[in-house]
């Protein structure tokens, strides 16, 4: 046994005294959150791997700021991450049943986030005077001054991490690393965890270093026992799992469900995979996924700049690979003309934009999905492009396949718009099996079209042009940014010529309606209110329409993960509804496109732009506030 | 793979070329059409790429593939393709705004990373396609159209900022001097990694003459200095000036004057790893020193595509996985039954 010096036992049981029933929640939310370098991201990563292996659906939102390392102990250096696990979950949780603060600053910053009749747990060793200080708090009661009614549980983290480590013969500054795993140790003892996986985890985390390891998993043991020992109370939470499909799972963020998704295209088109990238926020992590496939054949190349990122990739593209770039806001920016090079030339190209708020630098660790139009317009001259955005973390992976799969079938740019929540978000995610996802047919130049080819010469059914990759004998052609004649691909300016081709490329994108699933309502499709979302949103507002409905307010939902072209069922579903509100965070940019298409729609908006999630009780109310006017 | 040999018939095709007659693109398109088939790669190996501008129309003259992108980005572009499809020969067309204002940027990378292209740089000293206006390598005090008082910047000079960016091969030539362009070219072709070739052009249209102070043929022997690896360097009408070392620095002499004899002659010796005379040789302007054209340069290093490829089949040989599904299986997961 470890020495304990149990030090707030009275604490703990006042707090069972009035709290004595015990909770069962289908499930519940754990905020972890301390200083930008105490941990508190890979803290909060192995509970929601841990709770995904015992069949919790989980979900996640880490909330980290722009700075790496702010000053220590500031309000503006803290980190939080945000999970919910049990049954049915779709979001991370509006707000948390349990916080963990490990400083006065965390405390401060994320008092916000807990519901009503939460639980605070606290890092009592770090509330010192100089600490409070920092946090800028002017008394030495940061509970009364922020007003907290909550329970808290002062827990003596520090010292209790030092006193486990006590003969490790490690100095000071290392044993302080590891307060984020004896944190972790006291919430899986909580709720429940068993902390096997969660050595597993940290034995593959710091598989290079043994001693970290060593230590590591004497403090996650010290934070168990410490719950144990004092009874906990919290610990009556029960959570639910999910009836999950039977399969093979693993945790998946968004980001790296991206990645994977354009592998697995890879594949399944036998057409080689290529990023040409430059790092930015949040975008960087498919980079760094990417980077390490070379074991899967992956050639990612880190380029100069975001515009020699998307140039490179058009330059892959003619060579005959699945070329891709990925980017966020600003860096679509930069690579505005390349994409309209890879209009004109056809030539197929995967677009990433992981969303964060703008305009500018704006919020780059933060979500928004204010790049919508960027994505649909930000091109000089008529540039129609294919746009389609993932509803959850797992759903990059479907949704990066699909961005693949209609670039090389279509031959035809592709914009991919993820955002920060769901590219850093998490959830449990079954592995498909291999013959899941369907083959991909790269438009070759037709054997019996050899001898009359020309570059621009199209398939009927789609109008796709057809792709010569270099190397072939015989189909050696030049092709460009200037406009070309549809019939011989030489250069063109002839004025025809070119309204003909400006309106062939806009009725190609057209033509990739025929090609993607229609448009499904959700909800109660009987009601007379529509809500409708795209992209990251989904989680929220399928939480939102079940309460709306559970609360008898009757509310359809359809959520759009295919933006340009829309569904081809688009028109005949939002005609069925008196009212149709279309929720996203922006200033209304999906309402205003789809205004312009259905004219005598009326288009309500629920918007926000704080760089935050909605909460699903912010589209309730929203909603409730429509109905009622 | 066959041994077939190739005409320069073979490497064009029958676009009319649509340069301003008398520009001194057409001759350098003659060069490469040569230089590329005695290099002897089939044509449909070989892609050419260019950015914006007079000279990057050059691959629609090309029967290879070819892409003509936008502007600047010719070698980012041909960077990604060369990764992507590195059994391919490729060639990036870019004029001194092309590749050296617009596309500086790429323009250094790509010599940094050591790509295995080919950039022909067309230097005229101005802006044609837009008709008139300064450009990076135009001299300070330049009057064009968008420098009615002369300009009051320094140039660039290509060939300093090929060594700034670690460069392994450089080359220069002159429109004229068909000779010259073919020899430089298939070295080019020949050496591994990114090859920078300068080519001085005359614009007719816009820039006139602007190199006639060292290329007009009265003085042309006298201002230029043929560098042949392995060969002294010697030249002037004559024959018998010849560089020398002087110090740190250079200096031409008359052989046979001022007591200096053939045996004071420098040799080159383009392969040298040392930058350091190379770079004094390419920064002979034609006024105290000749300029000198053919292969300043031509070193070898590791190369940015190669080095990918081999990276990708090492990684794969120690833990590479057949699918992607094995490779998640590789990881943490868990079962539900």
């Amino acid at each position: 046994m470890l020495p304990l010096r149990i030090v707030s036992v009275k604490f703990v049981i006042r707090l069972q005294m009035e709290n004595p029933k015990v909770k069962t929640l289908d499930k519940v939310v754990v905020r972890f959150s301390g200083d930008s370098g105490d941990g508190m991201q890979l803290a909060g990563n192995i509970f929601t791997n841990v709770s995904a292996g015992l069949g919790n659906s989980v979900s996640t939102f880490p909330d980290y700021p722009a700075e790496i390392r702010a000053p220590q102990g500031s309000l503006s250096g803290v980190s939080g991450f945000q999970v919910s696990v049990g049954s049915g979950v779709h979001t991370p949780g509006d707000a948390c049943d349990v916080l963990i603060a490990m400083n006065p600053a965390a405390l401060k910053q994320n008092v916000k986030f807990l519901k009503q009749g939460g639980v605070i747990i606290v890092d009592i060793d770090s509330f010192k005077k100089e600490a409070l200080e920092k946090a800028l708090f002017s008394t030495d009661d940061p509970y009364k001054e922020l007003n907290i009614s909550a329970q808290i549980v002062e827990v003596p983290v520090t010292s209790m991490t030092k006193a486990a480590l006590a003969d490790s013969g490690m100095d000071n500054k290392s044993i302080l690393k590891c307060r984020n795993i004896f944190a972790l140790g006291l919430v899986c003892w909580l709720f429940d965890r068993p902390l096997e996986a969660a050595l597993r985890m940290l034995k593959n985390k710091f598989a290079k270093k043994p001693a970290i390891y060593e230590a590591n998993a004497k403090v996650i043991q010290a934070g168990y026992d410490y719950g144990h020992n004092i009874h906990a109370s919290v610990s009556t939470y029960r959570i639910e799992s999910d009836e999950a499909r039977p399969g093979t799972y693993t945790d998946l963020n968004g980001n790296t469900a991206t990645a994977w998704g354009l592998i697995m295209a890879s594949e399944k088109s036998r057409r080689p995979l290529f990023l040409g990238s430059y790092p930015i926020t949040p975008a960087t992590d498919i980079l760094h996924e990417l980077a390490k496939r070379k074991d899967l054949g992956v050639k990612a190349c880190q380029m100069e700049d975001e515009i020699a990122g998307v140039c490179s990739a058009i330059g892959a593209s003619f060579a005959g690979n699945l070329a891709v770039t990925s980017t966020s806001g600003p860096g679509l920016a930069l690579k505005s003309e390349g994409i309209g090079l890879a209009v004109i030339a056809e030539l197929p190209l995967v677009i990433i934009d992981v969303q964060r708020g703008g305009p500018s630098t704006g919020l780059p660790t933060k979500t928004e999905q204010t790049d919508l139009l960027q994505a649909l317009y930000g091109r000089n001259g008529e540039s129609p492009i294919c746009v389609v955005a993932p509803a959850t973390p797992t759903d990059c992976f479907t949704m990066a396949f699909e961005a693949a799969r209609i670039a090389i079938e279509h031959m035809t740019p592709v914009i991919l718009l993820s955002d920060a929540f769901i590219g850093n978000g998490s959830s449990a995610w079954r592995i498909p099996d291999a013959d899941e996802y369907p083959e991909i047919h790269p438009r070759f130049v037709p054997e019996n079209l050899r001898d009359s080819w020309t570059p621009y010469l199209r398939d009927d059914e789609t109008l796709s042009r057809y792709w010569a990759i270099p190397g072939t004998p015989g189909l050696a052609h030049r092709i460009g940014g200037l406009e070309k004649d549809a019939n011989t691909g030489a250069i063109s300016t002839d004025p025809v010529n070119h309204e003909k081709m400006v309106l062939l490329r806009r009725e190609k994108v057209a033509r990739i309606a025929n090609d993607i699933p229609a448009l499904e309502v959700a909800g109660n499709p009987d009601a007379d209110t529509l809500i409708i979302g795209w992209g990251g949103t989904y989680g929220h507002l399928t939480t939102a329409t079940a309460e709306l409905n559970a609360a008898g307010t009757p509310v359809a939902f359809a959520h759009f993960r295919y933006i340009n072209p829309l569904p081809a069922n688009t028109a005949d579903i939002i005609g069925r509804y008196r009212r149709v509100i279309v929720a996203e965070l922006n200033c209304g940019q999906f309402a205003d496109f789809l205004q312009a298409r259905f004219p005598n729609v009326e288009i309500h908006r629920i918007n926000k732009i704080q760089g935050q999630p909605f909460l699903v009780s912010e589209i309730v109310n929203g909603v409730n506030n429509i109905i009622n006017k | 793979m066959e041994n077939k040999t190739y005409t320069a018939a073979d490497f064009k095709n029958a676009s009319p070329v649509r340069w301003c007659p008398g520009c001194g693109d057409h001759a350098i398109l003659n060069s490469l059409h040569k230089a590329m088939a005695t290099v002897g790669v089939d044509p449909a190996m070989t892609a050419v790429i260019s950015g914006i501008g007079c000279s990057s129309r050059l691959p629609y003259y090309m029967n290879t593939y070819g892409f003509h992108t936008i502007h600047g980005r010719a070698a980012a572009i041909a960077t990604g393709f060369k990764v992507a499809n590195p059994e391919m020969t490729v060639w990036q067309i870019s004029g001194d705004g092309d590749g050296l204002a617009i596309g500086g940027n790429h323009f250094i990378h790509a010599v940094r990373r050591n790509i295995d292209i080919n950039i022909i740089l067309f230097n005229n000293k101005i802006y044609g396609l837009t008709k008139g206006q300064y450009s990076p390598t135009s001299d300070r005090g330049f009057v064009s159209k968008s420098s009615p008082y002369g300009t009051t910047e320094d140039p660039f000079v290509p060939a300093e900022l090929v060594f700034g960016a670690r460069g392994n091969f450089f080359a220069r030539s002159i429109d004229v001097e068909l000779q010259t362009s073919q020899e430089v070219l298939v070295a080019a072709a020949r050496h591994r990694g990114t090859s920078v070739c300068e080519i001085l052009q005359n614009c007719v249209i816009f820039n006139n003459g602007i190199h006639n102070h060292i290329t007009d043929r009265e003085y042309r022997a006298d201002r230029t200095i043929h560098l042949v690896h392995g060969e002294k360097m010697i030249f002037g009408k004559e024959k018998n000036k010849g560089l020398v070392r002087d110090g740190f620095l250079l200096k031409a002499v008359t052989i046979g004057e001022d007591g200096y004899t053939i045996d004071d002659v420098l040799v080159h010796d383009a392969h040298c790893q040392s930058n350091f005379l190379h770079q004094q040789l390419a920064m002979m302007d034609g006024t105290d020193l000749p300029l000198a054209i053919g292969v300043i340069r031509d070193v070898d290093a590791p190369v940015y595509n190669e080095e990918v490829s081999r990276q990708v089949d090492e990684v794969r040989a120690k833990k590479g996985f057949d699918s992607l599904r094995a490779m998640i299986l590789a990881g943490e997961t868990w079962e539900v039954k």
